[in-house]
């Protein structure tokens, strides 16, 4: 109970930073601050591999992607600006009452009365092998790769996707991408031709 | 001391709405991709919350594969960013016309 307030004023408060700090490396910083409090949370809900799933591929490789895209950009000849805010005095008052409206219709909605409790519960899919716990890595692991086999292999088509769009994108030999300023020069380059009568 | 599983929906969904916000407000492309995971780490919080509720793998599973399109997400777009960066040398994207057609 505590341990859930006291994760839940983390969580809500980094976010809040994440989407108001002044520069994106700050940006990066609250949200590391917002996923380690997540991964605490999970463990509290007995979900073990999920937990170390989120410090390693968010705060470890997501956020990291982050920091060098970051440092990538800041480093070019064009300074690298915040860009101005859209609507910072109308935006954040309307999200503050959509919140207020979603919790207060939510807990008019909600009226289960689940709660959870800290601790280990059994798991549904029986004692096989040693660690029956819900939520342990062997309990998952075994979920993942029996009843929910197929969702893993997609995961699998969907990595291989990202990988050969980010090489077609962002590599050296990447596909012609024509820019305002190519297509200007293209432009300017045939008037001269066809003022100089060339054909 | 039991947590009912109502205050982890209000938290995913205050989590949820400050993603939303930051898409909204912000107009810097990385900001707005830190937002788009904040929304996403909001319902992995929920799919994990209901797991452990129910008592069902399911959720976890499914928790685990939006941690994966997350990841692929947030490198295409990255990448995306890049390669508007170099040809554009600024970043706002209100001022991005490269993709309109």
């Amino acid at each position: 109970m505590i341990a859930f307030w006291g994760l839940a004023a983390v969580i809500v408060a980094s976010a809040v930073w994440t989407i108001s700090a002044s520069k994106p490396v700050y940006s990066v910083v609250a949200l590391l601050l917002n996923f380690a409090a997540l991964a605490a949370m999970y463990m509290t809900l007995s979900a073990e591999f999920l937990a170390v799933m989120q410090i390693i591929v968010y705060s470890g490789a997501i956020l990291i992607l982050f920091v060098f895209v970051i440092a990538l950009l800041s480093s070019g000849v064009a300074p690298f600006s915040m860009g101005p805010n859209r609507l910072p005095r109308i935006g954040i008052p309307a999200a503050i009452i959509l919140i207020g409206a979603l919790g207060f219709l939510g807990r008019g909605a909600l009226t289960q009365r689940d709660t959870i409790v800290s601790g280990n519960a059994t798991s549904t899919l029986g004692p096989v092998g040693t660690a029956n716990v819900f939520g342990s890595v062997a309990d998952f692991g075994r979920a993942l790769f029996t009843v929910h086999l197929l969702p893993f292999e997609i995961t699998a088509l969907i990595l291989m996707v990202a990988v050969i769009g980010v090489v077609l994108l962002a590599g050296d030999r990447g596909p012609f991408v024509p820019t305002r300023q190519h297509a200007d020069r293209v432009e300017r380059a045939n008037r001269e031709a066809i003022l100089r009568g060339g054909d | 001391m039991p947590v009912p599983v109502v205050d982890y929906v209000g938290l995913s969904a205050v989590m949820f709405f400050i993603g939303v916000a930051g898409v909204v407000v912000r107009r810097n492309p990385l900001v707005m991709l830190m937002s788009i995971e904040l929304m996403f780490n909001a319902a992995n919080l929920l799919f994990i919350a209901y797991a452990r509720s129910w008592v069902a793998n399911a959720g976890q599973v499914f928790a685990f594969l939006v941690i994966t399109v997350a990841a692929a997400e947030a490198a295409i777009a990255l990448a995306i960013v890049v390669t508007t960066f170099r040809s554009e040398r600024h970043v706002d994207v209100d001022d991005i016309r490269l993709l309109r057609g």
